[in-house]
């Protein structure tokens, strides 16, 4: 199979997860997105890596699964107090970052 | 004996140090203390001056060289003095004056609580004005010049509680300074034109001319021109005379010493000084000799409109000084006899002054005239010697005035042409107006009824009255008690009187002491020079149409003052009477002009400065701030939107790179 | 190696800083004499400066050079000339006045909080500013000049904004309001002065490689160094806007009325009598040395702009109701003086400039510290608030009064002799901006005796008849500085020694002879 289809197949999970991520307000739908967008990414490098036939992007893709779980595990701790405080998994409801 | 000019200005200015700063103690004996520094430098003047006579007359110049003072690459300034027969004139005439009214103020202000500082600025008027005649260069006359402007300041606001004197020492100062700005742009020219303003190298001698004569003679009329606008300031010349007159808010005695005898004096004497540059600035002497002939009939016709003994006395200074700046300015006719009429002035003026205080003490620190009439029973030794000064200012044959002034007419004449004629004649006005008022005052004071009895003096109606009662508490038992009472009109204590006999004295004699055999004319003559010009008239001519002036004017004056009763109260008077009350309006105009118009120049000023050069300032900073205060809506803290702006970002960031790869 | 003498001068304030800050809240009074031993300290080090340096000797002496930022070719190069000499015994001289003067500005209102310590702050501030100040003075490389040139302000406006006059008519809140306001006016202006000329400073880098002041000024007098004449002028502007700010000249002024308005009266002289003096030096030292080409081009304008301060300022000071604001105003009338006497390019002019500098130093402090006395006891700036205060307290309106005359250039004081010497130096060369300039001194006559009339004269007010007279430590304070005064008056060659050999290299620099007399003596 053609290589290129995965690259598409990648652009449309990262747009997916890109779009959620504009339009949801659940943190954990958005925080699920980021993921979706990450491995579309992985999906990409490793795509990039047949293509042009070295490991690169397959070593990237490691590091990269590596960076998401430890954002996995800072992101839902993040939620799961912002839940306790708010009682709410909204993040519109977290919006002190305004001037 | 050179060593001897710095000691003579050391004196004064010892006393004046030890009196300001050395505080109440002295309170005691202050007053002696600047009473015998005076006296000190008066004598270490006569111990020069038998000095200087003891020489040949063509060097009877000494200098001094003290230090250098600003020594700037290309400007040299030095403290070093020069005592010629024209200073040392000067230096007998401020130094014995200067005495006596140190003398006269023992007695004049005994019941003022402050009268060691009076002392003490005395004492400080006395070293400036002499270092102002002594000094070798502009620079360091300069600094003799404003220094006797700060003594006058500080003397005309004596009384400083009183709002009008505080008001007529900064009006003094201030209009002083307009002159000094002149004397400042003088020495600047000199600077640039000659690279020195050094007397010696400048000024030159008889033998060798000095750098003066290199010049353009524009830039000498320049020169001449700026130094005229200091002497008119010093010397109360018109256009800036307007001070003067106010300037009598102050104690009798400093009116008698600075703003007589030796202060106002200082214009003509810079003008005679700088005769080597005036005689090279014809352009320049025109328009002294005009403005001495205007300020001659101006001040005498304002002295003619004054009930207020001593601004009538002021107006007759003015126009005295007129007829010296008239003589400076014929140039070498003139030079002379404007310095021997300086001299015969400060006698008889100050005397008058002195005899103008010695009645107000007398009668309650009144001053004006109408409140007076008949005081000659009462104060006999005052009487006598105002009396003698009257003669001798009006120009009675024989006293000091007669020489003196007949010699300024004659000049004048003797100037030629039309200029001549009309300088000589206002001259010979003057001399019948001067006779008119001072008969005026004459009569107003010692003849006549007695108008001060059955009414209190001080009335609402005298706001310029002179409160010795300065200050509460002592001076009140003396003065301030009495003040609302029937005034008692008394002679004046010995150290009062014996000043004024002695300057009465040098009214009498001293004009013809210089006169026989033309001593002064030869004395001052190497300093200034002389020629004689040819008059269109004889000297006798002179003499005998003064004279009959001299006798329509006091004729005028008694059938007005001496036949009939003099009112308490001042007729309205003509519209010249009124106008001459008001100083001919020069204050009007002043005051409308300058005063009022400066006032909302600055007020406007200030107006531009908040609004439009801070405005700038503060717009651009609201400006800014409005904008980011728009800026930050943006930042509305919801993550969502942070996201997009991140997308669009990396979204534009990719599109250009390929855009670019494109191209 | 010699004793860095001049590393001493600089460092001995700022280790006194350090050292007061550190003082326990309750030991008020020791931070106070520890304040006060420093500034004393550095004043020996300033006189020790005086002697060592010899007026005939090299242009910078006492020099000093350390490598620093050696990527950027940035050292730490210290050096006087005699203009810096003199400036910094100035800056030594008045420190321990101004904080004599202040010593209860900034006791605490209340004593309840341990750690509460404005009177430590205060000091420690003002002996900051003075450090400051002085390295300003000593550095001859560029960019160590500009930093602080800059860090400057940061003590400043801690001092403007932080610490203000007592009593004010308006009330506490309203002083607040007003005091932040001027201290963020000062910080705005000049950091926009400083922000331009960090451009023009790294300008110069690109252009010359380097920021020795001295091997550039050597290297553009040889003709080694060119520079575009648009470069050179644009350089230039970069460098004058910032001093002009901070000296300041017409129409960047107007953050100094609020400043001196708004701060103690001690924090106002800080401020015009010795941080402005490093604008002003700044012009002379590197705007005339490093950029001589652009500086003649510029002359005409910035003569224009002087005069108009000149005269501007001293009107503004007439129309003022405010004491403090009236002197503000009349210093930058003499601002403009001073760099009128730059500018004028002749060495009386310029030597004038830097005698003004320090008489204008001595002059504005005796007047501003008398007013500060007079204000703390009615506790009102208004001029209108005062009046016949002669009578009850004799000793305080005559020192007034000679600060008054000092401030008009009475010969006999100290300013007169910069004044007429900056005066006869422009005239010689620009007549009619010497003409307008001279009506300055009428001006200044009318502002000073129409201040002193309406506070000092007339009948006594009811709310000034229990003003106490001068008390023993400020008449300390202001007897000194009037001393100095009539001493530079009557006797201002010390200075003009050293101050005019730097002056004639200066003038060489900019290649400018002085005019020569029209009448030359026949020799």
């Amino acid at each position: 199979m053609n290589p290129v289809n995965y690259l598409y197949l990648a652009a449309l999970l990262f747009t997916i997860g890109a779009t959620g991520v504009l339009i949801r307000r659940n943190a954990i739908v958005v925080f699920m997105c980021i993921e979706l967008m990450l491995n579309a990414c992985n999906l990409a490098f490793v795509a990039f890596s047949r293509m042009h036939g070295n490991l690169d992007g397959q070593i990237i893709a490691f590091f990269t699964m590596v960076v998401a779980a430890a954002e996995v595990v800072v992101g839902l701790a993040i939620i799961v107090s912002l839940f306790r405080s708010r009682h709410s998994a909204s993040v519109d409801d977290a919006s002190l970052m305004k001037l | 004996m050179e060593n001897l000019i710095a000691l003579l200005i050391a004196a004064p200015l010892l006393g004046a140090a030890v009196l300001l700063v050395g505080g109440r103690r002295l309170d005691a004996v202050g007053h002696w203390l600047g009473t015998l520094l005076a006296a000190t430098s008066f004598v270490i003047g006569l111990v020069l001056f038998a000095d200087l006579l003891g020489k040949d007359a063509e060097d009877r110049t000494l200098t001094q060289h003290l230090f250098s003072w600003i020594p700037v690459e290309g400007f040299q300034a030095d403290v070093a003095f020069q005592l010629d027969q024209l200073s040392m004139t000067f230096v007998l005439l401020i130094t014995g004056v200067g005495s006596l009214i140190h003398l006269y103020s023992i007695g004049y202000m005994e019941h003022d609580e402050r009268r060691r500082r009076f002392f003490g600025y005395l004492n400080l008027f006395l070293a400036a004005m002499l270092l102002l005649v002594l000094a070798d260069n502009y620079l360091l006359l300069y600094v003799g010049w404003e220094g006797v402007g700060l003594a006058s300041y500080l003397l005309i606001g004596f009384w400083q509680h009183k709002p009008s004197a505080a008001t007529a020492a900064k009006k003094a100062f201030l209009v002083n300074r307009v002159g000094d700005m002149g004397l400042s742009i003088a020495i600047m020219l000199m600077f640039t034109t000659f690279g020195t303003f050094a007397f010696g190298p400048l000024l030159g001698t008889h033998e060798e001319p000095g750098l003066a004569g290199g010049a353009s003679e524009a830039t000498l009329n320049g020169i001449a021109l700026m130094l005229l606008l200091a002497a008119c300031g010093k010397s109360a010349q018109v256009p800036l005379q307007s001070w003067l007159g106010d300037a009598m808010e102050g104690p009798t005695p400093v009116s008698a010493l600075i703003h007589a005898a030796t202060m106002v004096t200082a214009g003509v004497y810079l003008i005679v000084r700088s005769a080597a540059i005036f005689n090279l600035a014809p352009d320049a002497q025109l328009v002294v000799t005009i403005v001495g002939a205007v300020t001659l009939l101006f001040g005498a016709i304002v002295g003619c409109a004054k009930d207020d003994i001593k601004k009538a006395l002021a107006g007759s200074t003015m126009s005295q000084i007129g007829y010296m700046v008239l003589a400076a300015g014929l140039g070498p006719i003139g030079y002379v006899f404007a310095i021997m009429h300086l001299v015969t002035h400060g006698f008889f003026k100050a005397g008058l002054f002195l005899g103008a205080g010695s009645v107000m003490h007398g009668m309650n620190d009144e001053v004006d005239m109408r409140k007076y009439g008949g005081l000659r029973k009462y104060m006999p030794v005052t009487f006598i010697t105002f009396g003698l000064g009257y003669l001798a200012i009006i120009g009675f044959p024989g006293l000091s005035g007669f020489f003196s002034k007949d010699k300024i007419i004659e000049a004048a004449f003797a100037k030629g042409g039309t200029e001549g004629w009309i300088l000589g004649g206002c001259a010979l006005l003057g001399a019948a107006i001067t006779a008119y008022y001072m008969t005026r005052v004459m009569l107003m004071t010692f003849f006549g009824e007695e108008r001060w009895k059955n009414q209190p003096t001080r009335s609402p109606q005298a706001p310029s009255a002179e409160p010795a009662a300065a200050y509460g508490g002592d001076a009140a038992a003396g003065h301030g008690a009495a003040a609302t009472a029937e005034p008692h009109p008394h002679e004046s204590p010995k150290s009062m009187t014996i000043p004024m006999i002695v300057l009465a004295f040098g009214s009498v004699f001293a004009g013809g002491f210089f006169s026989i055999g033309d001593r002064f004319l030869h004395w001052l003559e190497p300093v200034t020079g002389h020629s004689h010009g040819d008059s269109p008239v004889s000297a006798l001519t002179v003499t005998l149409a003064t004279m009959v002036v001299l006798v329509i004017g006091v004729a005028v004056a008694y059938a007005q003052y001496g036949r009939r009763p003099v009112p308490v109260v001042a007729p309205r008077g003509s519209l010249l009477t009124r106008a001459a009350r008001r100083d001919l309006l020069q204050d009007d105009f002043n005051h409308v002009v300058l005063v009022r118009g400066g006032e909302h120049l600055t007020r406007s000023l200030v107006y531009v400065d908040h609004t439009l050069v801070d405005g700038v300032v503060n717009g651009t900073a609201a400006s800014v701030g409005g904008l980011s205060g728009r800026m930050r809506k943006l930042q509305n803290g919801y993550a969502r939107s942070y996201a997009v702006s991140m997308f669009g970002g990396v979204a534009i960031l990719i599109a250009a790179t390929l855009l670019m790869r494109a191209v | 190696m010699s004793f860095p003498l001049l590393t001493a001068t600089a460092a001995l304030p700022a280790i006194g800083a350090i050292a007061t800050a550190a003082v326990p809240a309750a030991r008020r009074n020791a931070a106070k004499a520890l304040a006060l031993f420093f500034s004393l300290a550095t004043l020996v080090l300033a006189i020790v400066i005086l002697v060592r340096f010899d007026p005939d000797g090299d242009r910078y002496q006492l020099t000093e050079s350390r490598s620093w930022i050696a990527e950027f070719g940035v050292r730490y190069e210290l050096g006087v000339d005699g203009i810096a000499v003199a400036l910094i015994a100035l800056t030594a001289l008045l420190i321990p006045f101004i904080i004599l003067a202040g010593w209860h500005d900034a006791d605490p209102l209340e004593t309840g909080n341990k750690r509460w310590r404005p009177t430590q702050g205060f000091f420690a501030l003002i002996l900051a500013v003075e450090a400051m100040v002085i390295i300003s003075f000593e550095a001859t490389d560029v960019f160590l000049f500009y930093i602080f040139f800059e860090a400057m302000l940061i003590p400043m406006y801690f001092l403007i904004g932080g610490f203000g006059d007592r009593a004010h008519e308006h009330g506490e809140e309203t002083a607040a309001t007003q005091r932040s306001y001027a201290a963020v006016k000062f910080l705005l202006y000049n950091l926009a002065g400083g922000l331009i000329m960090l451009a023009a400073v790294i300008g110069l880098y690109v252009v010359a490689g380097n920021f020795s002041l001295t091997e550039i000024a050597e290297a553009r007098a040889n003709g080694s160094l060119d520079m575009a004449t648009n470069t050179e002028r644009w350089l230039f502007l970069g460098f004058f806007f910032a001093f002009a700010v901070k000296a300041p000249l017409w129409p960047l002024h107007t953050w100094l009325p609020n400043a001196m308005g708004e701060s103690t009266t001690p924090v106002a002289v800080l401020i015009t009598a010795v941080v402005d003096k490093v604008g002003t030096f700044a012009m002379l030292r590197f705007c005339l040395q490093l950029f001589p080409e652009a500086s003649k081009w510029a002359t005409p304008a910035i003569l224009v702009l002087a005069v108009i301060s000149i005269i501007y300022g001293a009107l503004l000071a007439v129309g003022q109701r405010d004491i403090k604001r009236l002197v503000a105003y009349a210093s930058i009338s003499h601002f403009g003086f001073i760099i009128m006497g730059i500018f004028a390019m002749t060495s009386q002019g310029q030597s004038g400039a830097t005698l003004y500098m320090v008489n204008h130093g001595i002059s504005t402090a005796a007047l501003m510290l008398v007013a500060g006395f007079l204000i703390s006891r009615r506790g009102s700036r208004l001029i209108a608030d005062y009046g016949g205060v002669q009578k009850v307290a004799p000793v305080l309106a005559g020192t007034f009064l000679i600060g008054g005359l000092a401030t008009l250039s009475l010969p006999g004081l100290a300013p007169f002799v910069s004044e007429f010497l900056v005066l006869a130096g422009t005239f010689s060369r620009y007549p009619v901006i010497g003409i307008i300039a001279t009506f300055g001194i009428v001006l200044a006559a009318l502002y000073t005796l129409v201040l002193y009339q309406r506070t000092m004269t007339g009948p006594v007010k009811p709310e000034v008849a229990a003003m106490p007279d001068l008390r023993a430590r400020e008449l300390l304070v202001v007897a000194p500085l009037i001393v100095v005064l009539i001493f530079l008056g009557v006797y201002p060659k010390p200075v003009t020694d050293i101050v005019d050999p730097a002056v004639k290299q200066t003038l060489s620099d900019v290649h400018k002879k002085d005019p020569q007399p029209e009448v030359e003596a026949a020799k």
